[in-house]
């Protein structure tokens, strides 16, 4: 027996299984890799971005199911959202994670995301969640350049 | 046999709880629980004994250079190198295969000569080459191994070759397990010119070890896997080659005489041991060497394989599940070391989950990146066992496995 619910909900499970927008984007206008070199996760994320607004994204890549089901649930996040306020998401995402404070403070900006909060818990997977965001924000800043968490 | 309860008894963490559970320890590749008499003597070093080696004429520092040099002899006779001038003190593994790769490799390692190593080497036992390769004109060659990841000497012959100046090999592989003839391919290497150095952070630990007998020029290994403390490391070298080789680092301790213009280098060993060493950690390998004495390595070794068959045929339940069991089949060919690949789980999640049972394994690529891409999987889950695992830890192990699997096959219970 163990306790991990708070962990792998059924949420996260489900997008673990069923990944959202995984694949890449034909006419994408930028996209970035990101790798976290301590477990192997290796992540694309792909952008189509028209008139400042995050028309299309997806992502590419291997990991474990937090890695993958926070990039699928990122990108159902921040699809239709303007470059600027993708950014703030991102930021919000990362304070959640990284405050120990069982309190959410960006509950309205998070949505769904908040699902993810319980991860603040495992510091060792914490770099899990935030790599495709960390990939997304190169991106969105049309760096292109590649992401690594160490 | 060796009583499996009474040495338990003798390591205070194995006791604890993680997560609610029995603390379930099986990372012994990366690093090793310590004994009570361990955890001592660095305690009564430090309570009695504490002072600078080499140097004082006071008793402490006198009392302290006594046990610090006859720690060094106790590991010398661990692993039968006779003289104990031929046993240097590291930090560790990776600082000994450094040691070597700087003092004797740049000044005996010619450009158009080649490196021999195997594809299962840990990084430690890699990069330093790859750097040396860079900076001189070296080729670095790889001895083939077959699918469950045991070497294919079939064409040995056309790999160490005239021009091979050292062939480099881990003895017991950290991420599969296997452990390879040492004995044969050091006779192939010195049959042609080649020096030959072991990688025994694996095997030294668990296992009789007999440099002599395997005739390696170099062995390296690390105090903290063989129940010793972290910080505290060996390079084994033949005596004619430490005495022709520089330094690795120079300052205090390893001089003979200093002018403002020039400094001749001390004698064997502490030419290769610059500035105040480590000195209660070596005392307390000693302890850990002594333990182990005590225990037999014959029986370690014994009690280890029987483990180990006990374990393969446990992960039959996994396998039939879809797991996959990565290296030698054969349990004569292998340590206690199972590396394995689960379906619908990465190994991170897996390894979060046994953690919530209490059960520690490591998880990811081991140190050996390139080795754990060629199997085909960015990660594996991997369970080590040392002499305190038992049976029934074995048991849940693997019951936790299936059902961590079970849990991200069929959804939040």
């Amino acid at each position: 027996m163990f306790d991990a619910q708070d962990l792998y909900q059924e949420i996260v499970m489900d997008h673990n299984r069923r990944p959202r927008n995984f694949g890449s984007i034909a006419d994408s206008t930028s996209s970035s890799e990101g790798f976290n070199p301590l477990c192997g996760d290796q992540v694309t994320v792909f952008l189509k971005v028209s008139d400042e607004i995050v028309e299309d994204v997806s992502f590419e890549g291997v990991g474990c199911a937090i890695s993958k089901s926070s990039a699928s649930m990122m990108t159902e996040g921040v699809k239709g959202k303007s470059v600027e306020e993708a950014l703030i998401v991102f930021q919000a995402f990362r304070r959640m994670l990284t405050t120990t404070s069982d309190q959410v403070e960006d509950s309205e900006i998070l949505g769904d995301l908040e699902i993810l909060k319980g991860v603040s818990q495992y510091p060792t997977r914490i770099k899990c969640a935030t790599l495709s965001w960390h990939t997304l924000q190169a991106a969105l800043q049309g760096s292109g350049s590649d992401v690594s968490t160490e | 046999m060796l009583d499996v309860e009474k040495i338990r008894d003798d390591f205070p963490i194995l006791s604890r709880e993680v997560n609610g559970h029995p603390l379930v320890y099986m990372d012994n590749a990366a690093t090793t629980q310590k004994p009570r008499q361990v955890i001592q003597a660095l305690v009564d070093y430090y309570e009695n004994f504490n002072a600078n080696v080499h140097r004082g004429v006071h008793t402490l520092s006198m009392e302290a250079t006594d046990m610090y040099e006859v720690a060094r002899n106790k590991v010398a006779k661990f692993i039968n190198a006779g003289d104990p001038d031929t046993v240097i003190w590291t930090r560790n593994a990776s600082e000994s295969l450094n040691l070597v790769a700087h003092s004797w490799a740049k000044d005996n390692i010619e450009s158009g000569d080649n490196i021999v190593l195997t594809p299962m080497e840990h990084h430690s036992n890699l990069v330093p080459w790859q750097e040396l390769a860079r900076d001189k004109n070296i080729n670095i060659r790889y001895i083939p191994m077959d699918d469950e990841g045991v070497l294919d000497l079939s064409t040995i012959d056309s790999i160490i070759d005239d021009h091979t100046s050292l062939v480099s090999i881990v003895h017991m592989s950290n991420a599969l397990g296997t452990i390879n003839p040492v004995k044969e391919l050091c006779d192939l290497a010195h049959s042609k010119g080649a020096m030959f150095l072991v990688d025994g952070a694996q095997s030294v630990p668990h296992m009789v070890i007999d440099v002599k007998e395997i005739d390696c020029d170099f062995m390296a290994f690390s105090g903290h896997k063989m129940m010793g403390p972290t910080g505290i490391g060996c390079l084994y070298a033949k005596k004619n080659l430490l005495e022709g080789m520089e330094p690795f680092l120079t300052g205090g301790e390893m001089v003979l005489e200093v002018s403002y213009e020039e400094a001749s280098w001390a004698d064997l060993p502490m030419k290769f041991e610059a500035g105040t060493p480590n000195i209660g950690d070596a005392i307390a390998l000693g302890a850990a060497v002594d333990y182990l004495e005590n225990i037999g390595m014959e029986n370690v070794d014994e009690y280890e394989r029987e483990l180990t068959s006990y374990a393969m045929n446990k992960f039959v339940d996994v396998e039939e599940e879809g797991g996959k069991l990565f290296g030698p089949r054969n349990p004569t060919q292998r340590g206690g070391i199972i590396s394995f690949d689960t379906p619908d789980i990465h190994p991170h999640d897996l390894g979060t989950l046994l953690d919530q049972m209490g059960i520690a394994v490591r998880t990811g690529h081991h140190c050996a990146m390139p080795l754990v891409r060629s199997l085909g999987v960015s990660a594996t889950s991997r369970a080590s066992f040392y002499v305190y695992n038992t049976k029934q830890e074995v048991d849940i192990l693997v019951e936790g496995i299936l059902e961590a699997m079970r849990y991200f096959r069929d959804g939040v219970r």
